[in-house]
């Protein structure tokens, strides 16, 4: 189970792009995560691997305080937390079965990693990853030779040979057409049933949230302004992430934090103790 | 240069500009060859020497050819070796030359002040360096063409190293990959076609370099070339450059080959 | 997924070569050619360990440089050489270069003259400055005159050949209707053509003449005048202070003229 606690990220060009975000990931759930352009979900996203070291807070994974490790034990602790993005992020002039094999690269040595040596039950492992995402026979295909679908695919695949505890998705579909988004993102949900394994995705789109995720939340400027299930997002709530409009009552469900205003953090922080409790 | 270009219109101004750089080339030119204190005779019996130069150069001494095949493949080696030996200091040097992956500030400068060190010194003074130091022959020449090559080199891998995507190398990262194991999976792979491009284009380079740095003793053809000069063999001279020549065409067209066949 | 554990698969990296036997005997020629070239070389722990008391030796004599008068005097006078011979092969050559750029250019020289002005390019290419300045100090004698000579002929590949690139590339717009106005050939160049390149022109110019700075310092090495021949006097007096000292003047003027170029050319842009 992931716990976030007031998670804060400041750049040091001093935008603040996260002022607090507390959010609990448990069981097999997944958990969409909606906001405008700009509303620190990347942040978010990268703040708990930490390919971006957050400024505050606290991340916890399975009882490990990934914000306390050092260097050496986060590399262990990022085995764990299978991270998939917008941009594929596929080392290009590799072949597909090296990009989806260095998912194991935090279990072997540098030497068998050099040598492209992976234990067999990790080579056949990928090639049964690569059957289960639809890649199967295109293991020797350099990943600049394939469609934006199949990159993701292969980026999912990689993801997956960690054998993680969590995945972490940062808009896997906004590079792709409405149907191959359809398709990823059935992959995921199925991938992580199967797994057995949390997802929490970033994505722009919110009728696919509201498709696929069993919860949303709603980031706006750094902040958590809504909480709930895919049906709690009405379009009182979907006004008050995208365009910050206040809501005078609790009308969502008990789970949703509700004003933007000066004492909005103060609120949100609360929800999440009392989520948490 | 600039001088006989009156035919645009001009504001006043840069006409006033354009003439007085045209006139200090002029001034620069005139000075330039006063100094050189050339002998006209000299020039004007330039041409005639030089025919008669070519006269007893042809034709070329064909039963030489087989004398100079061990030094030609003498420059062939230093040309390997010395961009071998470059390369491989090069990436390292790239490494700290390079914005994105040097570890600090004087880490970069001293990155920085390699390549233009080595840069700034032809070959044939690195040769003469190291004919001092190791004595004459084939090994002062590697490390002269080896040194003389790792700014260049170094430069252009650097180039390539600040252009590499980070986002595959985050990817690699955060799949719990080590600084070592990201290099060589997210890093060479990016800079490989770069590493491989200059190797062998800086080799073409270097077989030329390698033919003459036989002048001052450090190996190869130029050694041959020296002697057949100094002993006025004129139609060994042809020889050798024309097998020179060959040498060069052959180093361009495997050079070029290697690069397309890299993708 | 259950997995069978009798029969995994297995997976080898496919090679850019036909296959892997062909890889490794690629790999393997590579490698016994390297050791060849090596052994070749003669290197021995003797000559190694006497080579760095060698290097030893000459840093140490690097300092402090040599800089009595009768020295500085010598110094001073090859490096005046030198950059007198640069000035006058850049001018020279470029001078020649600009007809045969012209010549060369695809896009508006004749066949014949285009394959001429290419074949004097590839020619003034092919060999080295130094072959050409040995070669040339034994035509003309020895000194600058010869060295001048060399700068201006490796000049011409050099220039001719980026010249006539750039002219290939105009906009042939400009051209076509300089001619359309009733001008003759030489017009048309002059009116349609130099005024777009004109600007390269002058940045070739700067960077061939710093690249000439850079070889004019060297070509007295074989006697074509300039502090190269100051350089290999030093050398074979075994006077290394002296030979330190030229070196490191050569590099302060190559990076001189390097930073004066660069700052030139960014400014005519
Ligand atoms: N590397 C960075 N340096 C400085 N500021 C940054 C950096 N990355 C993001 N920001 C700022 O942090 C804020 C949040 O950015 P982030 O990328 O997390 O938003 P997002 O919700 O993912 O937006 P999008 O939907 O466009 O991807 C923005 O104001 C952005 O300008
Ligand atoms: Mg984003």
């Amino acid at each position: 189970m992931l716990s976030v606690t007031d998670l804060q990220k400041t750049y040091p060009s001093g935008d603040e792009a996260l002022k607090g975000v507390s959010i609990d990931v448990t069981g097999s759930e997944t958990v969409a995560m909606i906001g405008p352009s700009g509303a620190g979900k990347s942040t978010f996203i990268r703040c708990v691997n930490r390919l971006t070291e957050p400024s505050g807070g606290s991340v916890e994974l399975d009882g490990v305080e990934v914000t306390a490790l050092s260097s050496d034990d986060l590399r262990e602790a990022r085995r764990d937390m299978g991270m998939i993005f917008q941009e594929y992020n596929l080392v290009e002039r590799l072949t597909v079965m090296e990009n989806v094999l260095s998912g194991r690269l935090g279990y072997v040595s540098t030497w068998q990693a050099f040598r492209r040596n992976f234990p067999p039950e990790d080579v056949e492992r990928a090639y049964e990853v690569l059957d289960r995402v639809g890649l199967a026979d295109h293991e020797n295909n350099r990943a600049d030779e394939l469609s934006g679908g199949q990159r993701q695919r292969v980026g999912i695949a990689r993801a997956i040979l960690q054998r993680p505890k969590i995945l972490l998705v940062d808009e896997p579909t906004s590079s792709l057409d409405p149907e191959t988004s359809k398709a990823v993102m059935d992959l995921l949900t199925e991938i992580a049933a199967e797994d057995d394994i949390p997802v929490l995705i970033n994505i722009h789109e919110v009728d696919l949230a509201q498709e696929y995720a069993e919860r949303i939340v709603g980031l706006r400027d750094g902040e958590l302004v809504f909480e709930g299930t895919p049906d709690d997002l009405d379009e009182t709530a979907k006004g008050q992430i995208y365009r910050g409009e206040e809501i005078p009552d609790v009308t969502t469900g008990a789970q949703q934090s509700a004003t933007t205003d000066g004492d909005a953090t103060e609120g949100a922080t609360e929800e999440g103790e009392i989520r948490r409790g | 240069m600039t001088d006989y270009r009156t035919w645009e219109r001009r504001t006043p101004r840069q006409r006033l500009v354009r003439f007085t750089l045209g006139l200090l080339t002029i001034v620069v030119a005139v000075v330039a060859w006063t100094l050189l204190d050339v002998n006209y005779s000299y020039l004007t019996s330039s041409p005639e020497e030089f025919m008669d130069l070519f006269n007893r150069m042809y034709p070329p001494n064909m039963t030489y050819s087989g004398e100079i095949l061990s030094p030609l493949i003498e420059t062939v080696h230093i040309a390997v070796l010395g961009t071998a030996l470059a390369i491989v200091l090069s990436v390292p040097v790239a490494l700290l030359g390079a914005a994105n992956t040097t570890p600090n500030r004087a880490s970069f400068l001293l990155g920085k002040f390699i390549i233009s060190a080595s840069r700034s010194v032809n070959v044939i003074i690195w040769a003469l360096v190291f004919v001092i130091i190791f004595g004459s022959g084939a090994l002062a020449g590697v490390l002269a063409i080896g040194l003389r090559s790792i700014g260049f080199c170094s430069k252009l891998i650097a180039e390539a190293i600040e252009e590499i995507d980070p986002g595959q190398v985050e990817a690699v990262k955060a799949t719990g990959a080590n600084s070592l194991e990201s290099a060589i999976y997210a890093i060479m792979p990016q800079i490989k076609p770069a590493i491989v491009g200059v190797s062998t284009y800086r080799w073409d380079i270097n077989v030329r370099s390698s033919t003459i740095i036989g002048f001052v003793g450090a190996g190869g053809i130029g050694v041959e070339l020296n002697t057949a000069i100094n002993t006025f063999q004129w139609q060994n001279v042809l020889t050798i450059l024309i097998a020179i020549l060959a040498l060069v065409v052959f180093s361009e067209v495997v050079s070029a080959y290697l690069r397309r066949k890299v993708r | 997924m259950a997995t069978e554990q009798t029969e995994r698969r297995e997976w080898t990296r496919p090679t850019a070569f036909y296959n892997h036997y062909v890889k490794w005997t690629v790999y393997l020629v590579i490698t016994v050619f390297l050791l060849w070239s090596a052994w070749n070389m003669r290197i021995s722990l003797d000559r190694m360990l006497q080579g760095w008391d060698a290097a030893v030796e000459l840093l140490v004599g690097m300092f402090p440089p040599e800089f009595t008068p009768f020295k500085t005097d010598l110094l001073i006078e090859g490096m005046v050489e030198s950059l007198a011979m640069s000035v006058i092969a850049t001018i020279v050559g470029v001078i020649i270069s600009i007809p045969i750029a012209f010549m060369a250019a695809e896009n508006i020289a004749p066949r014949p003259i285009y394959w001429l002005g290419r074949g004097i390019i590839t020619v003034s290419r092919a060999f080295h400055e130094l072959i050409v300045a040995i070669i040339l100090v034994k035509a003309v004698g020895i000194g600058p005159l010869a060295g001048v000579l060399a700068l201006s002929y490796k000049t011409i590949g050099f220039f001719a050949k980026l010249l006539a690139e750039e002219i290939e590339d105009i906009d042939t717009g400009q051209m076509e209707a300089t001619e359309a106005t009733g001008a003759n050939s030489i017009q048309t160049l002059l009116f349609g053509v130099v005024p777009q390149v004109m600007p390269r022109i002058v940045g070739l110019t700067i960077y061939r003449w710093d690249i000439n700075i850079r070889h004019s310092t060297i070509v007295g090495i074989v006697g074509a005048g300039g502090i190269g021949a100051t350089l290999l006097n030093a050398f074979d007096q075994y006077d290394y202070d002296f030979f330190m000292t030229i070196i490191l003047a050569i590099i302060a003027v190559v990076m001189i003229g390097e930073l004066v170029s660069t700052y030139v050319r960014g400014r005519i842009q």
